[in-house]
């Protein structure tokens, strides 16, 4: 009884605090700038009108596939996600290393609090994007409620490697600017700007292995369920369904790798920042 | 776990890990894989082999020099560090103070921070909207809740942090650091008025300090932690002469011996003043006074330098262990204008004995001697801490003097 007390007592100080710190992100990060939260949607609009306009536009990128803007537009939201997801988590444990050298908190929370910013943010972007589905007439259908599952996978991945790279970070310092360039290598190796058929074409192997990653594959899922079945998903380029189980695999894999080493590290951050 | 037992701490020693070459890059990493001087650490002891139990309801102290391991050790209470070894357990909700108003972010306003700096320490919306009238009215902050912290004051700041704290944290178990009793006399009292309401709603506290005062006035056990080992655990009373035997070196433990008072090497001598007259051979009857010695005497001769042609008012400066003065006086206060002590050319030094009642209370205290000028009240010489001397009394009270006092009951 008393034992369970404890784990109740324990997750009821998290869920206050992981609340309270989402609150108080959401309230200080555009404080100061005119736009203010505007600028949540600004910045993926910003990023997609550039690469619709020099890739689209003029270098004709994905001139067969059908609304093209807004399958661009779905996944540039989704890295978004991700960028946003890993980079907050990066700097998490060592950005409120004051906190951290004070109180007794359960560590996990504050780079679980930058996930949860960024999933409403995601939210929101979402929300942007049926509006321009609406625009460009791309039928909503039932179907686009797979994505919620996806979101979630999403999630998943993106907060194993915040984790990760929290930890990371409190002993190496370097991480920063070694993430920054996986970042920028990762928006290239991940369907994001060109259809996979584009890679399939030059190479199938090339192609296959992209889809490997979970992200790309659930950027080709999300916009299967959403936009159009024609889209090529991870299934479609090995002709199985049980190739499905390898992002998976990944999945788990990194994902116990994460707890473990958090976990491992996270009593000595106060001590070791 | 006993239940009568809040805090109990066994066994717990923490060395901090200090390597010999951090690697703060990953550049070590690769550049060199193998290198073996990269894992090499030197293990630096901060506590060594501490237990003790905080039973319900006490006031428990730690107090120890600076290094002496004690913040850490509360670190540890609080959780945010790992014991090397040992364990701990702690029953019933735990609020550390170890610094007030963590987490305080200048862009919220006074009252979006109350609620985050409550979350922080563990109370739900709920919990704090309950007390939250009750936070504003103590912090007198009524008007300014909704302005953004980074425009109020830092009085304004602690005021709504410590008001946050102390109305918020009704929890069964306190640590609370000294840092909690810093700041002005008005809110010094506030926070002792605090530390009384603590002890009498019986609340558990853990209070580390080296103000022994207030560990003499609140605590009801204290643990003794110097060189990172419990020296010594009892009443506040005996602690805290404990503690003060910490700063008498052993060799002068007995007997009277005359002593010069710069007999630290690494001090230097702090005289200063616009000049015309040097003090020196100052001397005090005993380093180590104790209950039956009446009188502290001590003397120092004042010498003209060059053409010195004025009259003098010598005097003093007793001053505790933490440069608060306590006492003083000059010849032209406790004489009166009519003794002149006159340097001409006949006069050029005199030679000046004091004696006052030894009123002290335990503790380490400093003279500053000081030679002003009867004519115009400048300072001629001033002598910092030129003289130090400790009193090791049987009975100490919590009070700045301890004068002998004859009770008769009736």
């Amino acid at each position: 009884m008393n034992y369970v007390n404890k784990i109740k007592q324990k997750y009821h100080y998290s869920i206050i605090l992981l609340k309270r710190l989402v609150i108080t992100d959401f309230k200080i990060r555009y404080k100061g700038s005119a736009l203010g939260y505007i600028w949540t949607l600004l910045r993926p609009l910003a990023l997609f009108s550039i690469l619709y306009i020099v890739f689209v536009r003029f270098l004709r990128i994905g001139g067969d596939i059908p609304h093209f803007a807004v399958y661009l537009l779905l996944g540039i939201i989704l890295w978004n996600y991700f960028v946003e997801v890993t980079n907050n988590g990066l700097s998490a444990i060592v950005g409120k290393c004051d906190l951290l050298r004070k109180l007794a908190f359960p560590r996990y929370i504050v780079v679980l609090s930058g996930s949860f910013s960024a999933l409403i943010n995601l939210f929101i972007n979402l929300l942007v994007l049926a509006v321009f589905m609406f625009i460009n007439g791309v039928p909503f259908s039932v179907q686009a409620l797979w994505v919620l599952p996806l979101i979630i996978e999403l999630f998943i991945f993106a907060l194993s490697i915040a984790f990760i790279l929290s930890a990371l970070y409190v002993r190496f310092r370097d991480i920063n600017y070694i993430w920054e360039l996986i970042l920028q290598a990762g928006f290239y190796a991940t369907p994001i700007l060109y259809p996979i058929a584009t890679v399939s074409a030059i190479s199938p192997i090339a192609a296959k292995i992209i889809m490997l990653s979970p992200l790309a594959q659930i950027i080709q899922d999300a916009r299967n369920f959403i936009i159009s079945s024609d889209t090529i998903t991870i299934a479609n380029i090995y002709g199985s369904q049980y190739i499905r189980l390898v992002p998976i695999a990944i999945l788990i894999l990194l994902a116990s790798i994460s707890i473990t080493y958090f976990k491992r590290k996270s009593p000595g951050f106060a001590e070791n920042i | 776990m006993n239940d009568n037992i809040a805090i109990s701490v066994k066994d717990i020693s923490k060395n901090f890990k200090l390597p010999h070459e951090k690697t703060d890059s990953i550049k070590g990493v690769f550049i060199n894989p193998f290198n073996k001087a990269r894992n090499k650490f030197e293990s630096q002891c901060a506590l060594k082999n501490i237990s003790f139990d905080v039973k319900k309801g006490e006031f428990f102290g730690i107090v120890g020099r600076n290094g002496s391991g004690k913040s850490t050790l509360l670190k540890i209470i609080a959780g945010i560090y790992q014991p090397t070894s040992g364990s701990i357990s702690v029953d019933g909700k735990l609020v550390p103070f170890i610094e007030l108003g963590v987490g305080f972010n200048p862009e919220l306003t006074g009252r979006e921070n109350v609620y985050l700096n409550g979350a922080l320490l563990g109370f739900s919306d709920a919990e704090v909207n309950e007390k939250y009238l009750s936070i504003v009215d103590f912090a007198e902050l009524d008007k300014f809740m909704g302005q953004k912290l980074k425009n109020y004051s830092s009085g304004m700041q602690v005021r709504l942090a410590f008001s946050v704290a102390t109305i918020l944290a009704e929890s069964d178990v306190l640590l609370i650091d000294e840092v909690l009793a810093v700041g002005d006399a008005d809110f010094q009292r506030k926070c002792f008025e605090y530390f009384k309401k603590l002890k009498k709603d019986k609340k558990t506290v853990v209070f580390v300090s080296h103000d022994m005062s207030a560990v003499r006035e609140y605590c009801d056990r204290v643990i003794l932690i110097d060189q990172n080992k419990v020296v010594f655990k009892g009443s506040a009373e005996e602690a805290s002469k404990e503690y003060t035997k910490l700063f008498v070196p052993p060799a002068q433990e007995q007997g009277p011996t005359v002593e010069i008072s710069n007999d630290k090497a690494d001090e230097v001598v702090e005289k200063w003043g616009s000049g015309g007259v040097e003090i020196v051979d100052a001397v005090i009857a005993k380093k180590k006074f104790k209950e039956e010695d009446k009188y502290i005497q001590f003397s120092y001769r004042v010498m003209g330098v060059g053409g010195f042609n004025d009259t003098i008012n010598p005097g003093f400066t007793i001053k505790d262990e933490y440069g608060q003065p306590i006492c003083g006086t000059n010849t032209n206060i406790s004489i009166g204008k009519n003794q002149k002590l006159v340097f001409d050319n006949k006069t050029r030094e005199v030679s000046i004995d004091w004696s006052l009642p030894n009123i002290f209370n335990q503790g380490i205290y400093t003279i500053d001697l000081a030679v002003l000028s009867s004519t115009n009240g400048s300072t001629l010489q001033w002598w910092d801490k030129a003289i130090s001397f400790s009193i090791i009394n049987e009975h100490s009270v919590p009070y700045p003097v301890a004068p002998l006092v004859d009770i008769n009951i009736n």
